[in-house]
């Protein structure tokens, strides 16, 4: 999995330790275009940030990475108890909050959570969403136990949409983001491989990913219908 | 490409795979494959496999017959068939020459290259062709064909070997990527039709040649003889590889006229271009001296150079497409057996269709009546012409043909040309049971 973002730089002490012994790799960043300059090719895995000592600026981070095409998710706001208040406004902010002093296990079994409501797996290398398995390490993947045999670029269509689920996608945002620029075949290109794709995860699984009628494609059910 | 090749090495460990199976294809359209193991696989991919061009169809030249066969690591699949514990895998291979450009005798080079020209002009070539063949009890020519479900008295049984075929063939095309839409015929006794879903010309051609050899080697396994020969019984419909086509311009379907519903002025160009060229790719799209028996008048595949909305003894048909889904406008060139080569084949009809656009030629009349009921006179009055009655004059008309030359490359327009009129030769000098029959009698 890519690093956390994690906001101010340097990271504080009682955080860092928490990340490490729950295994989660992060970058400190120092602001908002800090962020942008150190953000991984595939983007960051999630964000941690700090707002219990400069309250604005950190705020001014959160905006940042949730104003985009592709809200950041998750990210997890660390306050003090007394500004619990502030979050009442800011409810898009984040997708959960800890009260510090940070209690390592609480903010370790909270972001576990979050990663699971993201379809994302308890294990850091591991995309699960149902009976789907990625193993973002060895390129495998595999549903109900049964591996399953994928091109490289079925791959990562497959895994694109397997860490976004319940959210629809052009087939050109798709193009840009799965094939990058230098692509072959055309926007057709993304119907060919969604075809593929469902004809390898069998019948039974087809439906994982679904046609929004001249939209696009998404992922597992929609964040709307329960 | 370096993270594809990674992935591949990664999986090939990962999946325990034992063979790389490399593939490629010569011009004739037979898959040639040769076989890596997985420490030779960086090597493959960093370097090329060496080999000697020589005992290639159409590679060989005699001064530098060696030549690279560079994996392309896009087009890694593991193979669902074979013995279970022997894991393999293919890919499609680019052919080079030692110094590294690529081999003009390689067909998946000259689809590229045309490809690539239509990408000049905007355009991505989408295709979907129906693959119609036979099984047959046995593959062994100097016996008479038994096919699997004439009435005999074991009908029953036989009738359960095809259908049983026909689901592990499909489930087997899925597990390699390749979707289909399926349909199978009543027409010719043991014949079976299999349409393949459209994907970007390149990779359809790779998956035609995926595809004949799975049909193939599915019949083997249960002791049956698949063929994809376009005439096998005298007197039954041939097998044909009706091809769909369209052109794409990013997401837009170019052959839709949003104002009509219909064909698009660009889409009634490709449709000329095709026409006006037809009998020069005719070599290329039905190859073999047994190809034009299935062209012969009386049965449902074409004869005649004409286009239709709604006549299926039309070469070229224009398929009636549901208002509201402008992706599927398309057409279908009814000529194409599946004994082409598909690389040359989706190269010159690329070609043809795209001279008709960038000349911005004419689309004569639609077909209307039933072409085999006009007298030839009327035919020539109407301006129609005819598709070549056999190989020879299909090559008298590609010699002809620019078009055909440059879509093909000289080393490959030559070579074909030699060696089909070597295979017409040949079959001309025999002495058929047939001319026995008719003539010993009375002469």
């Amino acid at each position: 999995m890519e690093p956390l973002l994690v906001y101010p730089f340097p990271v504080a002490a009682d955080l860092s330790q928490a990340l490490d012994r729950a295994g989660y790799a992060y970058v400190g960043v120092t602001d908002e275009v800090d962020a942008e300059r150190k953000e991984p090719e595939d983007g960051w895995g999630g964000a941690i940030i700090m707002a219990d000592r400069s309250p604005d600026d950190a705020y001014k981070v959160a905006v940042s990475l949730r104003k985009r095409d592709y809200p950041l998710e998750p990210l997890v706001m660390v306050l003090r108890s007394e500004q619990l208040g502030t979050l009442e406004l800011n409810r898009d902010l984040f997708d959960d909050f800890v009260v510090s002093p940070l209690n390592h296990r609480e903010l370790e079994v909270r972001l576990k959570h979050q990663y699971w409501r993201l379809g994302r797996g308890t294990r850091p290398e591991l995309v699960e969403y149902g009976d789907l398995v990625l193993n973002l390490e060895t390129y495998q993947a595999a549903i109900a136990k049964r591996p399953l045999d994928l091109t490289y670029m079925e791959y990562e269509l497959l895994k694109f949409l397997a860490q976004h689920p319940g959210k629809v996608f052009t087939r050109e945002a798709l193009l840009n983001r799965v094939w990058g620029y230098e692509y072959y075949g055309g926007a057709r290109t993304v119907d060919v491989h969604v075809r593929r794709l469902r004809a390898k995860l069998g019948e039974e699984y087809a439906n994982l990913i679904q046609t929004v009628r001249s939209v696009g494609y998404r992922f597992g059910q929609s964040r709307w219908s329960g | 490409m370096m993270r594809q090749q990674e992935y591949v090495l990664r999986t090939v460990e990962e999946r325990a795979v034992r063979l790389i199976r490399l593939w490629f294809t010569d011009v004739n359209g037979q898959l040639k494959s040769f076989a890596i193991t997985p420490a030779e696989l960086e090597t493959a991919f960093s370097e090329g496999m060496h080999f000697d061009g020589s005992s290639i169809d159409g590679f060989s030249r005699v001064q530098e017959s060696d030549v690279l066969a560079r994996p392309d690591a896009a087009t890694f699949e593991l193979i669902p068939f074979g013995p279970e514990d022997n894991h393999a895998a293919r890919m499609f291979c680019d052919i080079e020459t030692l110094d590294g450009t690529p081999f003009a005798g390689d067909p998946r080079y000259v689809l590229k290259r045309n490809l690539q020209r239509a990408r000049q002009l905007g355009f991505t070539f989408m295709v979907a062709p129906e693959m119609e063949f036979f099984y047959f009890a046995n593959g062994d020519p100097t016996q008479p064909l038994q096919p699997l479900d004439s009435g005999s008295y074991f009908d029953l049984t036989l009738a359960d070997v095809a259908s049983d075929l026909r689901r592990r063939t499909i489930s087997m095309l899925e597990a390699m990527g390749i979707p289909v839409e399926y349909s199978f015929h009543e027409d010719s006794p043991s014949q079976h039709e299999i349409d393949l879903r459209y994907t970007d010309a390149l990779e359809m051609a790779d998956t035609v040649m995926t595809f004949r050899l799975l049909v193939r080697e599915i019949a083997l396994e249960r002791g049956v003889y698949a063929t994809f020969m376009p005439k096998p019984l005298a007197g039954v419909q041939g097998s044909g590889m009706h091809t769909h086509m369209s052109l794409f311009q990013g997401d837009t379907n170019v052959f839709h006229d949003p104002a009509s519903g219909g064909l698009s002025a660009q889409g009634r160009q490709f449709i000329a271009g095709l026409l006006r060229h037809a009998r020069e790719i005719s070599a290329v799209t039905n190859q073999l001296v047994n190809s034009y028996k299935r062209l012969a008048p009386g049965s449902e595949a074409p004869t005649y150079v004409t286009w239709a909305h709604n006549n299926r003894s039309a070469l070229i048909r224009v398929p009636v497409t549901k208002k509201d889904k402008p992706s599927s406008t398309r057409i279908e060139y009814r000529a194409p057996d599946p004994a082409c080569n598909p690389y040359l084949a989706f190269s010159v009809i690329l070609a043809a269709g795209l001279k008709g656009i960038t000349e911005g030629y004419e689309l004569p009349d639609e077909a209307a009546a039933n072409l085999f009921e006009l007298s030839p006179g009327e035919r020539a009055k109407a301006g129609i012409a005819e598709l070549p009655v056999n190989l020879s004059e299909a090559l008298d008309e590609m010699e002809r043909s620019e078009l055909v030359v440059e879509a093909l490359g000289d080393h490959i327009f030559e070579w074909f040309l030699r060696n089909k009129r070597a295979e017409f030769a040949e079959y001309r000098a025999q002495v058929t049971p047939y001319e026995l029959a008719r003539y010993l009698p009375g002469w």
